[in-house]
């Protein structure tokens, strides 16, 4: 394979607690050592529960906040080295949708001066053609090109998504990272705006990094996936292969909690007993030890941390992956 | 949008009356009038006092004086100085309200300008140690009575230091005839010291308010889409982040308008300000009941007209108030 268009190696980030008593206080990892790479076309889902650190590595990806360690190469070029000025050129070929469509519009400005104010900056066409292009950019999303002269707040959820679409796409991006983009709409509405992220690959070659908690959503659009686990990878590799044969015990339980259509499936549900652990203080060895139910769950499990080693088509952090639960 | 004026306004007006009442029946059940503090002054007799009473109407039912003082106002009369005998009223607040309006429009203007940048740098700096000490300093200043903070700079920096006058707002001594930009910069010099004192106690309140405010808004998404689109860092802080976190700061404004006016009674009674505030301070002692009604007023104007002027201010900045 050549050189992937986004590689991320080892990344980190820590947030020093803050406040009283902070010195005393361990740092909260809320990413612990990711890496993983996305071709150009491709989709990498990153799924996992709340507060495992996935929003993190996106917006610490794009330094929308300063990774603590690790590095990010971006068409072969180191991300993390660039200086402001060449920083806020690059930004243009690396965007982000949000997972809520209220926050992600400024209430004040109309969505055509949104989606043409990047154009501007990065000098992607003449003045006088902005306004052409915006138009033609709504439509692509699926939007009335009149609509360029309202305010977000005469919009719906989907529509604003569809917005927020658009606006990372007047930069003409490489690759943009997909925060949640569903999660807060309606399941008709996700199905649109799905096939309006699919359509958009197909036709413009963009990468996506498609963080979710709903397998059912990545597996309609991811092509591969990776699960976290308290800001660690736990299990990667080609979404069908690791959603048909998961081969970590916290995948299959995530697995086990997606509805089936048929009410007539037997199916076993996999219930992990506790909460999450806190990622300011993670549980020695493998970190999903305290919850699996693994039978060959053993000493080995509290006091070695698993690396992630191929099974089959993916890769896996489990001792005991390849033995049968 | 019509509609919403008319209805606002009108809102106002009753609300000015219901004020203008309850500030007519307050006064004539505090105690004292203002012909017991002549009389006591004077040694007169109790047949003169009742007379003047008589004059002054203030010996008929208070329904009485509320209805002649009702026809007054709405000719346009608020009545005449009982203290000041025989001034008007409205003579009296117009002669006081160049001085309000000077000090109040200065101490608006530096609160807001200064509380405005700080507040926004505060916000941006969160948690550095200049965030810190900033918070600190604006909160003592804040904790600060301003009679008191005035007093200790009329002391520092007029009577040890010699720098600055520490009342009135002219220089007695200067020459009537000295130029035009001499006595600017004289009533200017008078200035400072009220200002100052008026500016670092209420500084505070507008930092706090943009600062949280600002804060807020920096962590929505659209700031980070926004740096995330490569914008440059001070059009995504002004353009983006400030133009959304101006209302709280607006309506603010809105409620401290007045102070363009009333002034602060306080410290304009330290420095001698001849504005209204000490005018109304010097009637509510002499119980001059035509000069407290008329200066009220006067405040309880602008206290609803700062409103209205504030929500019009939401109207203009706020494309979903605008809608609605």
């Amino acid at each position: 394979m050549s050189t992937p268009l986004l590689e991320v190696r080892d990344l980190v980030k820590h947030y020093k607690a803050t406040g009283f008593l902070a010195r005393k206080s361990p740092p909260v990892r809320a990413v612990d050592g990711v890496s993983f790479t996305v071709g150009k076309g491709e989709t990498l889902g990153l799924v996992g529960e709340s507060g495992c650190g996935k929003s993190t590595v996106g917006r610490t990806i794009l330094r929308l906040q300063d990774a603590t360690a690790g590095s990010v190469a971006f068409e072969g070029k180191d991300f993390f080295a660039l200086q402001a000025a060449a920083l806020r050129q690059a930004r243009q070929r690396l965007q982000i949708i949000f997972q809520d469509p209220y926050s992600s519009l400024n209430p004040r400005m109309t969505i055509g001066d949104a989606i043409a104010e990047g154009m501007e900056i990065h000098r992607l066409a003449p003045r006088g053609e902005i306004p052409a292009r915006v138009a033609r950019l709504l439509e692509e999303v699926g939007l009335d090109p009149d609509y360029s002269t309202r305010y977000p707040h005469e919009f719906s959820g989907g529509q604003r998504q569809r917005i927020g679409i658009a606006r990372a796409l007047a930069v003409e991006p490489a690759f943009i990272v997909c925060d949640e983009p569903v999660s807060a709409l309606d399941v008709s509405v996700q199905a649109q705006v799905l096939n309006l992220l699919a359509d958009l690959q197909a036709r413009r070659g963009i990468s996506y990094l498609f963080i979710a908690h709903d397998l059912a959503v990545v597996r309609q659009i991811a092509h591969r996936v990776a699960v976290m686990y308290l800001g660690r990878i736990v299990e990667t590799g080609p979404t069908e292969d690791v959603l048909a044969r998961p081969a970590h015990p916290y995948t299959k339980a995530l697995l086990s909690a997606v509805p089936v259509p048929d009410p007539n499936t037997q199916r076993l549900r996999i219930v992990l007993p506790g909460d999450p652990p806190s990622p300011s203080n993670p549980p020695s060895g493998c970190a999903f030890h305290p919850r699996c139910p693994h039978p060959a769950k053993d000493a080995r499990c509290t006091t070695e941390r698993p690396l992630l080693h191929q099974i089959g088509a993916a890769q896996v952090a489990c001792h005991h992956a390849g033995t049968a639960p | 949008m019509t509609r919403w004026l008319v209805r606002r306004t009108l809102q106002a007006v009753v609300t000015f009356v219901v004020v203008t009442v309850l500030l007519f029946v307050l006064m004539r059940l505090t105690p004292g009038d203002p012909l017991e503090r002549l009389a006591g002054d004077r040694q007169m007799s109790a047949e003169a006092v009742a007379a003047l009473r008589h004059k002054f109407g203030i010996d008929q039912p208070i329904t009485t004086q509320f209805t002649s003082f009702v026809a007054g106002a709405l000719a346009g009369d608020l009545g005449v100085s009982i203290e000041h005998y025989p001034t008007k009223v409205s003579t009296l607040v117009l002669s006081r309200l160049p001085a309000s309006l000077l000090l109040g429009g200065t101490v608006l203007l530096l609160t807001f300008g200064i509380g405005i940048a700080l507040g926004v740098f505060q916000a941006v700096k969160r948690r550095s140690r200049a965030d810190r000490w900033l918070t600190r300093a604006s909160l003592t200043l804040y904790a600060m009575p301003s009679f008191w903070l005035g007093l200790v700079l009329a002391w520092f920096f007029g009577i040890r230091l010699q720098l600055l006058p520490v009342a009135q707002m002219h220089d007695p001594l200067l020459d009537p005839d000295a130029s035009w930009l001499v006595r600017t910069g004289d009533v200017l010099r008078h200035l400072i010291l009220p200002a100052v004192t008026l500016t670092a106690v209420s500084l505070a309140a507008v930092m706090r308010y943009q600062r949280t405010a600002l804060l807020e808004v920096l962590r929505l998404d659209f700031v980070l889409a926004a740096r995330a689109r490569g914008i440059p860092e001070r059009q995504v802080l002004w353009r983006h982040a400030w133009r959304n976190a101006l209302f709280p700061v607006v309506g603010l404004l809105g409620l401290w308008l007045p102070m363009l006016v009333s002034g602060s009674v306080f410290v304009e009674q330290v420095f001698n300000w001849p504005g209204l505030g000490s005018l109304a301070a010097d009637a509510v002692g002499a119980r001059d009941y035509p000069v407290i009604l008329g200066t009220a007023m006067l405040v309880s104007a602008q206290v609803l007209l700062g409103g209205l002027l504030a929500d019009l201010a939401y109207y203009a900045l706020d494309p979903r108030v605008r809608q609605a």
